[in-house]
């Protein structure tokens, strides 16, 4: 769901748009049980890092639930019986990003989906975070100062504090 | 006696014409797009976003747009876009310790876990103005290091583990906070509510509030004890799942700044804290509020409360941009009626003031 959530909407409906997934996704039985809905959500921190909490502010959110109905037409009951539920929740306020991932959520709980889903789209969104996480931190770590001292002495940091 | 005036619509509608057309500029220059503000004005939008108290920052390009540049309009349009939203929950606290990194110093240690990583800064620029921007052109890609930046604990648990550092906990039952946006100040305020004031309150303001606490207005005795800026992921706890995900992330600057502390009867002499958490890279706000922070703990630690920076109502009343700009720029509506009032008072007490003087030449108007 962290992945889902964090995919950027063109990567994430790119990666949906091959093979069988799209096809899964728009043939299989939906029914919302809570329509896409944004909203806000107040970010906390706290205080000192690890202390009291506190309201920092707040980030736009877009839910959903919907349940994907398995074989519905084969079950007399219909109902409850052989379903699966997919919720979203998704930074942002884009109502097709939350769409998908709450389908997609649905399917991932599905056996008979589950992998090719987890291979399709999951896997290669997860290195593309990864990537993009990577190359950020890589780029960071080039502006790490790499003091030159005379004489370096193996200190614990305690005892190295310097007037500023 | 209220006095109902009509007119002006029409003055109104050609004002809003003008303002379009001003806000549109020389149409021989291409129009800003919000890709472009979000990329290339990325200070300003986080400044917006910060104040706006209002993680999107889409939307808050779109209100730089809006506003031509005036970043406290753009503030203004973002608080009132937000009050249009449900509230659909909150967040868990974020972990500003597990921060993916983007910058990280500390002025208090040279050799710290991590090292000081300056990411891109201001700092170490000279300042002067840069003609190849002018004119434009391609930019050199910035280095990259063979391996990535890990992640790095506060320096202020490194100097909290000797007990120099007055330590950070919550409660035990570690209570929910109260929300500003949802109560009224009150006072005396907890820090809770005084770091969402702050959060949310305006740079200028905050900035010359800590300045004065340098310059001797409180005394607190700082050091940048850290500053780290980076990206960090919001998890919420949704209702109908009962366990965290993460919704996605923000990018967030955190300072510590660590504080003299003379001890009292029943605590050893030790460093205290004050503590800004702003959204987006806003280091110096970040900085001047935890600035604020520290001399608003005044009376918590025992101290005097003499300086402006130190005072509840003075700071947490005043920090807020939108009521601030809303109240002086209030004096600019129609006052026809209170000033009819105060200009007959003036009147009488003149003719007054004229009986009372001694009966020579007479120089005093009868108005």
């Amino acid at each position: 769901m962290s992945i889902l959530a964090q995919a950027d909407i063109n990567v994430l409906e790119t990666a949906c748009s091959p093979l069988n997934v799209l096809t899964e996704l728009t043939c299989a039985q939906w029914q919302w049980l809570r329509s896409p809905e944004t909203g806000l959500i107040m970010v906390r921190g706290r205080a000192g890092g690890t202390g009291v909490q506190f309201n920092l502010g707040e980030v736009p959110v877009t839910r959903c639930a919907l349940r994907l109905q398995r074989d519905s037409h084969l079950s007399a009951n219909g109902g409850a019986v052989g379903s699966t539920i997919g919720v979203a929740y998704v930074q942002g306020r884009n109502v097709r990003h939350a769409e998908l991932a709450a389908r997609l959520d649905a399917l991932l709980q599905e056996p008979a989906s589950c992998e090719r889903i987890h291979t399709h789209v999951i896997e290669p969104l997860a290195a593309a975070q990864a990537a993009r996480r990577d190359a950020a931190a890589r780029k960071a770590a080039a502006t790490k100062v790499e003091f030159y001292t005379l004489a370096r002495e193996a200190q614990t940091p305690g005892n190295t504090g310097e007037e500023p | 006696m209220y006095v109902a005036v009509k007119g002006g619509e029409q003055a109104i509608l050609n004002s809003w014409r003008l303002l379009a057309e001003q806000r549109r500029g020389d149409t021989r220059a291409p129009e800003l797009t919000l890709a472009q503000i979000r990329g290339q004005l990325g200070l300003a939008v986080d400044r917006v976003m910060a104040e706006g108290s209002l993680y999107d920052p889409e939307l808050a390009a779109l209100a730089i747009k809006q506003a031509q540049g005036d970043v406290i309009e753009a503030v203004f349009l973002l608080r009132a876009y937000r009050t249009t939203l449900p509230r659909l929950g909150v967040s868990l606290p974020i972990d500003t310790g597990a921060m993916r990194l983007q910058r990280r110093i500390s002025a208090t240690y040279k050799d710290v876990p991590g090292g000081q990583v300056l990411g891109a800064t201001y700092d170490y620029t000279q300042r002067l103005l840069d003609f190849q921007l002018a004119a434009g052109g391609t930019v050199a890609s910035a280095a990259v290091a063979a391996s990535a930046l890990p992640a790095a604990p506060r320096i202020t648990e490194i100097m909290g583990s000797e007990g120099l550092l007055a330590a950070e906990t919550p409660a035990a039952d570690d209570p929910a906070p109260r929300d500003l946006t949802r109560e009224p100040l009150e006072f005396p305020a907890n820090r809770a509510l005084r770091l969402q004031n702050l959060a949310r309150g305006d740079e200028g303001f905050l900035l010359a509030l800590g300045y004065s606490t340098q310059r001797g207005y409180a005394n607190t005795h700082p050091f940048a004890g850290e500053i780290r800026q980076g990206t960090v992921s919001v998890e919420v706890v949704p209702e109908e799942l009962g366990f965290a995900i993460e919704i996605g992330e923000i990018a967030v600057t955190e300072c510590q700044m660590v504080n003299q502390f003379a001890g009292s009867a029943t605590q050893p002499p030790q460093f205290t804290r004050g503590y800004g958490l702003v959204f987006g890279a806003c280091e110096r706000k970040a900085m001047a509020m935890a600035l604020v922070d520290r001399s608003l703990r005044a009376e918590e630690l025992g101290e005097a409360v003499t300086a402006p920076a130190q005072m509840q109502e003075f700071v947490l009343y005043h920090s807020d941009n939108v009521e601030a700009s809303g109240f002086v720029q209030h004096l600019k509506l129609p006052h026809y009626v209170d000033f009819q009032s105060e200009l007959e008072l003036v009147r009488k007490l003149r003719a007054r003031y004229a009986a009372a003087q001694p009966k020579s030449t007479d120089t005093a108007e009868a108005a």
